[in-house]
């Protein structure tokens, strides 16, 4: 493994880091993050432009390893066991050039009766034809808690393809929250692809949130096995798609021990031309667990357009307000 | 008496190859509060959505008039922004929205104090449930109240509030039939749907709907005693409405009480009044 970056502002002798690093800030913004927390002493971070560590900052319990690749960075991010990560830790990747591949290989592992939380942005404010890959995994330990939250920002043109694929293992007792929005400007082409074991009274919960406009396309494969006692799972997952955009939901919840209890919950909203669909899968391979599913896919609901219109929206506003509100 | 800001002339309405409203005649003033009591399904929800405007509900004969103007065919945007709303029975929920968002939806200009006050007004601390989404955490009883305060913030001029008692614990009638009161007093028209005795004496006439159609208007204690002598017999005989008036048996029941004549003319109405042409 090269140089391993412990320091702020890691590469900061190296040219254009300046310009580099102001320029990721302004996507970092753009992308809902906040530029201020990145420079606060407690607040641990790491930040990746392309295939440079900009900056990485590590706080007592959290440990960041990351190496470059020829197109990206190769990062390993350790959680002590028993740390208690006080502040969300920052994480920022982008690509500010019109074109370019960013491949990001992450391991993350929380240890046993760790707590800690993520805020990642990722941003791609002038994409005209940008690769975001990203494989990943993930170990929650016996008792420990991961809440990851990312917020993705294409830009306006529709040139990202964002291909994630991560597998998540969550050990007895530990809970993993994610949640990932990509609702701000165009989406181009997302695969979203996470795969989770959960333990014995592990908890899993998911949330994706998507809006895609133009010719987007979205797809999201999430499968959760439930594979330990009282293992619980939930997917929660809202799509509005517009114009010719297309979206397809693949969602699969195993309940393979006793007292699993899953839940998949699926809203997509259709306008003008675009397609939505949505397949759950439910799997049960013990007969003292349960899944449940449901799914509601079309226009706006009648009743909660006609609600807004009778306080003086037009049409267009209160379906604006509708899937603006659910993709919240 | 000041000009009626709601007129109801002759309106029928079909859905689904049945009569759901039947020549309905009514007029509302402002600072007026309407009661418009009926059994279960006899149209008294169809009517307020007939009034709003609602997909399907959009008369087959007759017209309706605010402020003198036929707004029949109009939008629901359109009919909001003239000051008609709707408080709904069973109130939508919303994803994602905070509920101080949703009661200031229809207060042009925005005003957040006048968003505060509707909420005080119906018991919601602002500071509590401001930042709420007005989703399915919320209570049936919450829900309902933060709908009454989107209407209360509105000012409309014609308020329509569908039964906004269900729901509500007994202990907070007083505060609702205070606001609608208050509303009244502040000069909004208020057409007040409702099953509960302590709403309906609040009001300044009721009126009684069967199978859709007014039978009878009046004071509150008349209406009640109305209601109760002719209206309850007949659920409790025929079930709940609609009724099938092709069936003898139904017909029978109604013409011994001399509903089923006043049903097939509307023109009259019980108190010998004249409605409105």
């Amino acid at each position: 493994m090269s140089a391993v970056v412990k320091l702020k502002h890691a590469s900061e002798d190296r040219p254009g880091w300046v310009s580099e690093m102001a320029a990721l800030l302004e996507a970092y913004r753009q992308a809902g993050g906040e530029p201020a927390a990145l420079q606060l002493p407690q607040v641990a971070t790491l930040v990746v432009s392309s295939n440079t560590v900009l900056m990485s900052h590590e706080v007592p319990g959290i440990h960041f390893d990351a190496e470059p690749l020829e197109n990206g960075v190769k990062a390993t991010i350790r959680v002590e066991p028993n740390a208690k990560i006080e502040h969300p830790v920052h994480l920022c990747f982008g690509v500010i050039p019109a074109e370019g591949v960013q491949k990001i290989l992450a391991n993350y592992e929380i240890g046993h009766g760790a707590e800690v939380r993520f805020l990642a942005h990722c941003s791609f404010p002038n994409a005209v034809r940008v690769q975001h890959l990203m494989e990943g995994t993930i170990y929650v330990g016996k008792n420990a808690s991961l809440t990851y939250t990312e917020e993705h920002f294409h830009g306006q043109m529709g040139g990202v393809e964002v291909l994630p694929r991560v597998k998540v293992s969550v050990d007895e007792g530990g809970r993993f929250t994610t949640t990932f929005v990509l609702t701000r400007g165009r989406i181009g082409k997302m695969v979203f692809d996470y795969e989770v074991e959960a333990g014995k009274c592990a908890v899993v919960e998911m949330t994706t949130k998507a809006y895609g406009h133009g010719d987007d396309e979205i797809v999201v494969k999430e499968v959760v096995h439930l594979n330990g006692e009282k293992a619980r799972g939930l997917t929660r997952t809202r799509v509005a798609v517009r114009d010719r955009a297309r979206s397809q939901v693949f969602t699969t919840m195993e309940g393979n021990a006793p007292g699993a209890r899953g839940h998949m919950d699926c809203t997509e909203i259709v306008r003008d031309q675009a397609v939505a669909q949505n397949t759950p899968l439910v799997i049960v391979r013990n007969d003292q667990a349960q899944v449940t599913h449901e799914a509601a896919i079309g226009s706006v609901n009648r009743k909660e357009l006609e609600a807004l219109l009778a306080r003086g929206l037009d049409e267009d506003e209160a379906v604006d307000l509708i899937i603006r509100g659910m993709i919240r | 008496m000041s000009e009626p800001i709601l007129r109801i002339e002759n309106l029928s309405l079909i859905r689904e190859g049945r009569p759901i409203l039947s020549n309905v005649n009514l007029e509302i003033y402002p600072g007026q509060v309407h009661a418009l009591l009926g059994l279960n399904g006899s149209g008294k929800s169809s009517l307020a959505y007939a009034i709003m405007g609602c997909e399907g509900y959009i008369p087959d004969e007759g017209r309706i008039l605010f402020e003198g103007r036929d707004i029949t065919h109009l939008s629901i945007t359109e009919r909001a922004r003239l000051g008609i709303t709707l408080a709904w029975q069973e109130p939508a929920r919303f994803e994602g929205i905070p509920v101080g968002k949703y009661v200031g939806l229809g207060v042009n200009p925005p005003n957040r104090e006048r968003v505060i006050q509707a909420l005080e007004a119906v018991a919601l601390p602002a500071k509590v449930y401001g930042y709420r989404s007005a989703d399915k955490t919320l209570s049936g009883g919450e829900r309902k109240r933060v709908e009454l305060a989107a209407v209360y913030a509105m000012r409309p001029r014609l308020a329509i509030l569908d039964e906004p008692d269900s729901g509500i614990d007994i202990l907070s009638l007083g505060e609702i039939a205070t606001l609608i009161r208050r509303m009244a007093i502040e000069g909004v028209a208020v057409f007040l749907i409702t099953h509960r005795d302590e709403l309906v004496e609040s009001a300044d006439l009721v009126s009684l709907m069967c199978a859709g159609t007014i039978l009878f208007s009046g004071k509150p204690l008349e209406a009640r005693r109305y209601f109760l002598s002719r209206c309850i017999p007949h659920l409790e005989a025929l079930g709940s409405q609609p009724w099938d008036l092709s069936k003898p048996e139904v017909r029978e029941a109604l013409a011994s009480n001399g509903l089923l004549q006043l049903m097939a003319q509307p023109g009259e109405r019980e108190d010998g009044k004249e409605q409105a042409a």
